[in-house]
């Protein structure tokens, strides 16, 4: 019954949407200017009714409903309830009715909240919302249905994919989905926009805190993911440039981008032209995101699932969202008026500095992503991996992690590069010490951690400047957004310098009683037992590591071997210092009732996901801040207004 | 790490039988989990076997994967830096044999030259599709059309 | 100020998004419809077998080196091993094809000796030769990326051709017709 339900909730819910994108579209005409009262009840109505759907899925999964195919293959009676919930993203159809779900709550909230933007572009964003929701809806009810029956029942169901039988990786991708749900609001905002022609700071303001939204998500994300491949994948690395990993980092780099230019557009009505294109250009990153990861036309480590089928139908929702903005922004961009224009040396111009490099990274690992397939058109298989994505992104990377220390120094519109100079002394000095330092502490480092950690020291420095000496209190909450964002990217960067230039690797046999030193540890191999697990056997070994003599501290990694799909995977162990963590592997068995190890001392290692962790608390205090800023803002308005209502009703 | 490849080689072999114990039972190679001595070299063939593709593998180097076969490569890899080869002779002994696809590290040849050059010309198109938003000397920004 | 008409701005450049978008979706497009091949195939056919001497990998069988492989007949080289499920699947197949009088020669790959005679002993030993590689030395040497594979080295000792996985009822015409191609010098 539940799965009817939930069934028939997801076509009225696609019946609204179709409703919302006709009565918006009528009502910017002036003959249906009649259904422009309907717009926004409908909207909600849609939200509504898709979470139903939502929730009859979870109550699904929840039960572990056998008579549902989708929960007979992707989910097991044995599974722990955090997983069983889970389970209900863990797959395509889930996760795609997860995501028109949150798009139909946006659109909702949107409709019920936003009340700045011109009604006519109010009108056309919601109109533009119901029609990505609709290309959504078409894909779950047509070719992917989350509610199909299975006759005869099943009688245990086949299990979670056992990578995914992980909390960090339960919701990793749901975060992620947020994420370009969040973009995909701001792609209607921008559709909105170009449609009625209307792009100036009060568009810029109701965008941003869509965009900021979208960016925090995509931000744990993809820090989570990191973490996550780091201690599953069993070798130590944390990001590989794999295709997976390149998909959710390019709606990164387009979403930062934009948050960037966004903030000209609120703050000083320039940059209109290009706010738009890089909202089409965000979004667009998501979908082809989606597209790699769930297409299979490119082999990753990370992939689940894939089918060409699938990917067939997102290519075609691409095309019809993208290809019919970028049509409407080559129709409309000229007639757009550009904004205000600004001076070499002011904060508009760090900015577009900063757009451009964040450009042309995200076109490093676009083209650097899809070069194979490229190059497979012409019969020639190649690699494209660190060995590419590394130096040339740093080519763009550095200077604007340079721009990043000087830009919040300088004024809007004009500034004097010497009065932000003597700003800067403090900053250029730490750069020069760390710098030295490093080289006379790694004699060997390579050339892209000695600059890495110079330029992380001096963002760290010149980040804090903009509320140095000022009072705390008095710092608008957004600023201090900026402050921990940029300080934490200078952790981030610090922490994956540290990592590149002072990991040391330890391999070594083991029998048990053995002691294997790795850089300031020396770990001992004391047990090896077999243990059981809910859906899972496993060896695991017990060691005891003493960070130069001191205080043992326990290690047990495991391999493990699931049987429901059979696969084996290894349980690394760590050990977290302040300085950096100890990573240690159980490998095979050698010969002579030793144990293969595989052990890492990686100093710093963790800021990394620390850094990534301060950018996203960055960007939910600018989040706080201008959603606090704009209430005050409207009640204020709203002041204003009844007050000059009563002064015209004095006689 | 260990799941995929052992996903991918049993859909290879089509093997029906449990997974693990298709897999070989001899010891691995002699340098697929060992260091070598000398840490110069060691380091040099670290920095080697990670950007050598398995070819067993999805999208992962040899330095990172349990497959035998990658075991097998960073045994051959490590002994040949030991017998005081050259990394980069290393390489091209490898694309010799597998070809291009076994290198991570794209080689500047006429198929390759649009990978290095399409950065920059983003870079610069984006530039001057802002350029124009600059003004001139120091007069106060106004509205352009 | 040097203010644009707005005529001058709706120029290429605003187009240009979106022929970037296009030959995205062109290329995708193709590689939807044209998966591309999973394998890795050598780089070494055409070229001469590399130097190479392997001990014996049973007793009664002898050793393998590539003298063996420039007597001027042309031979198939098998990578197989014991632990491989599909080196048995194609067992019935290297037998016909020694039947046939196709000299087949055997690495075995990461093997113990007992483990290939008991192999042997099951699926029919069609080998005139086998040789014992323990650390994939040959494999690697001729660019193989997984067992089973068998190639074909015509009599100077050159790779003609390499068949990837196993070979199966309807692969038994190609490598003979390859076989005999290999009879002629290149």
């Amino acid at each position: 019954m539940i799965a009817e339900l939930g069934l028939a909730l997801l076509w009225f819910a696609a019946a609204f949407a179709l409703l919302q994108l006709f009565t918006g579209l009528l009502s910017l005409r002036e003959a249906g200017a009649g259904f422009a009262e309907s717009v926004r009840p409908v909207a909600v109505m849609q939200g509504v009714l898709v979470t139903l759907s939502f929730l009859a899925l979870i109550w699904l999964f929840l039960r572990t409903d056998l008579s549902v195919l989708l929960v007979a293959s992707n989910s097991h009676v044995d599974k722990p309830f955090v997983f069983k919930l889970a389970g209900t993203w863990g797959n395509h159809e889930g996760s795609m009715l997860l995501w028109v779900t949150v798009m139909a709550l946006s659109g909702a909230a949107i409709a019920l909240l936003e009340r700045r933007l011109p009604e006519r572009t109010m009108l056309a964003t919601l109109a533009a919302q119901a029609f990505v929701s609709l290309g959504f809806y078409a894909f779950l009810l047509f070719s992917s249905n989350p509610f199909t029956r299975l006759e005869p029942a099943a009688r245990v169901g086949a299990g979670l994919n056992p990578l995914l039988q992980d909390l960090g990786l339960a919701f990793h991708p749901p975060t992620l989905y947020l994420g370009y749900v969040g973009l995909s609001v701001a792609f209607s905002f921008a559709v909105g926009a170009l449609m009625t022609r209307q792009v100036g700071p009060q568009f810029a303001r109701a965008m941003r805190p869509w965009v900021l939204g979208a960016w925090i998500f995509l931000t744990i994300g993809i820090t989570a993911g990191s973490y996550w491949a780091y201690y599953e994948l069993g070798w130590g690395g944390w990001w590989f440039w794999d295709p997976v990993e390149n998909a959710s980092l390019m709606p990164w780099l387009a979403a930062t981008a934009l948050l960037h230019s966004v903030s000209v557009l609120a703050a000083r009505d320039a940059l209109r032209i290009w706010t738009i294109m890089l909202g089409v250009v965000a979004f667009s990153m998501s979908m082809v995101g989606t597209f790699l990861v769930r297409s299979g036309v490119l082999t990753s480590v990370h992939s689940f699932a894939v089918s060409p089928e699938r990917g067939s139908f997102i290519l075609a929702l691409l095309c019809l969202y993208i290809g019919g903005a970028l049509v409407l922004f080559g129709l409309r961009a000229s007639t757009v008026n550009e904004g205000k224009q600004f001076a070499w040396s002011s904060r508009e111009a760090a900015l577009v500095f900063n757009n451009v490099a964040l450009t042309a990274i995200l076109g490093i690992v676009l083209v650097g992503t899809l070069y194979p397939l490229l190059t497979e058109a012409f019969g020639v298989r190649v690699s494209v991996g660190p060995p590419y994505f590394n130096p040339v992104g740093a080519i763009f990377a550095f200077p604007m992690v340079v721009v990043m220390a000087i830009g919040p120094l300088l004024r809007w519109r004009e500034d004097r590069f010497a009065r932000v100079g003597r700003r800067m002394i403090a900053p250029v000095a730490i750069f020069a010490i760390a710098l030295v330092a490093a080289l006379v502490l790694a004699p060997g480092i390579g050339i892209l951690p000695l600059l890495g950690l110079a330029l992380a020291a001096m963002l760290a420095v010149a980040s804090v400047l903009p509320v140095l000496g000022r009072n705390p209190r008095r710092v608008k909450l957004a600023v201090w957004g900026m402050v921990v964002g940029h300080f934490g990217l200078a952790v981030a960067l610090a922490g994956m310098a540290s990592n590149a230039a002072f990991t040391t690797e330890r391999l070594a046999a083991a029998a048990i009683g053995d002691t294997v030193a790795v850089g300031p540890w020396d770990v001992t191999l004391s047990e090896i037992e077999p243990i059981a697990g809910p859906n899972w056997t496993a060896l695991e070994g017990t060691m005891t590591a003493r960070y130069r003599g001191g205080a043992p501290v326990v290690l047990r990694p495991q391999a493990r071997n699931f049987f429901s799909p059979p696969t084996a995977t290894n349980e690394s162990a760590l050990a977290t210092r302040w300085n950096g963590q100890l990573y240690a592997v159980l490998g095979q068995e050698a010969d002579g009732g030793r144990w293969q190890l595989r052990l890492w001392w990686k100093p710093f290692v963790t800021l990394i996901w620390i850094g990534g962790l301060m950018v996203a608390l960055g960007g939910l205090l600018a989040l706080i801040g201008r959603v606090i800023a704009d209430w005050k803002q409207r009640a204020i308005r709203v002041r204003l207004a009844e007050r000059r209502e009563y002064r015209e009703a004095q006689p | 790490m260990t799941r995929s490849i052992l996903a991918f080689v049993s859909l290879w072999l089509a093997a029906a039988a449990p997974v693990a114990a298709a897999q070989d039972s001899m010891p691995p190679a002699p340098y697929a989990y060992t260091q070598l001595d000398d840490p110069a070299q060691e380091a040099e063939a670290q920095a080697l076997m990670e950007t050598l593709r398995c070819v067993r593998c999805q999208s992962q180097s040899i330095a990172d994967s349990d497959a035998p076969m990658a075991g097998d490569m960073r045994s051959q890899v490590r002994m040949r830096i030991a017998a005081g080869e050259e990394p980069e002779a290393i390489r091209a002994w490898l694309v010799d044999r597998y070809g291009d696809y076994i290198s991570y590290k794209p080689e500047l040849k006429p198929l390759t030259w649009p990978l290095f050059a399409a950065p920059v010309v983003l870079a610069a198109l984006a530039a001057l599709l802002l350029r124009r938003r600059f003004r001139k000397g120091a007069r106060t920004g106004g509205d352009v059309a | 100020m040097s203010a644009p008409t707005p005529g001058r701005r709706s120029r290429w450049t605003i187009w240009l998004p979106l022929a970037l978008f296009i030959g995205f979706v062109a290329l995708v497009a193709y590689g939807l419809m044209a998966p591309g091949e999973r394998d890795v195939r050598s780089a070494m056919v055409g070229n001469p077998l590399p130097q190479f001497t392997l001990p014996a990998g049973v007793e009664g069988t002898p050793g393998l080196s590539r003298a063996d492989f420039t007597k001027g007949e042309p031979r198939l080289l098998n990578i197989f091993a014991s632990w491989c499920v599909p080196c048995a699947v194609e067992a019935p197949q290297l037998d016909t094809l020694a039947a046939q009088g196709v000299p087949i020669d055997g690495v075995a790959i990461r093997d113990r000796s007992e483990d290939i005679a008991q192999f042997l002993d099951r699926n029919g030993n069609p080998y005139r030769a086998i040789g014992k590689d323990d650390v994939s030395a040959v494999q690697l040497g001729i660019g193989s990326s997984g067992v089973p594979e068998t190639f074909v080295i015509d009599g100077e000792g050159i790779i003609r051709y390499q068949h990837m996985g196993p070979i199966m009822e309807r692969d038994i015409a190609q490598i003979m017709s390859e076989w005999r191609k290999a009879k002629e010098p290149l």
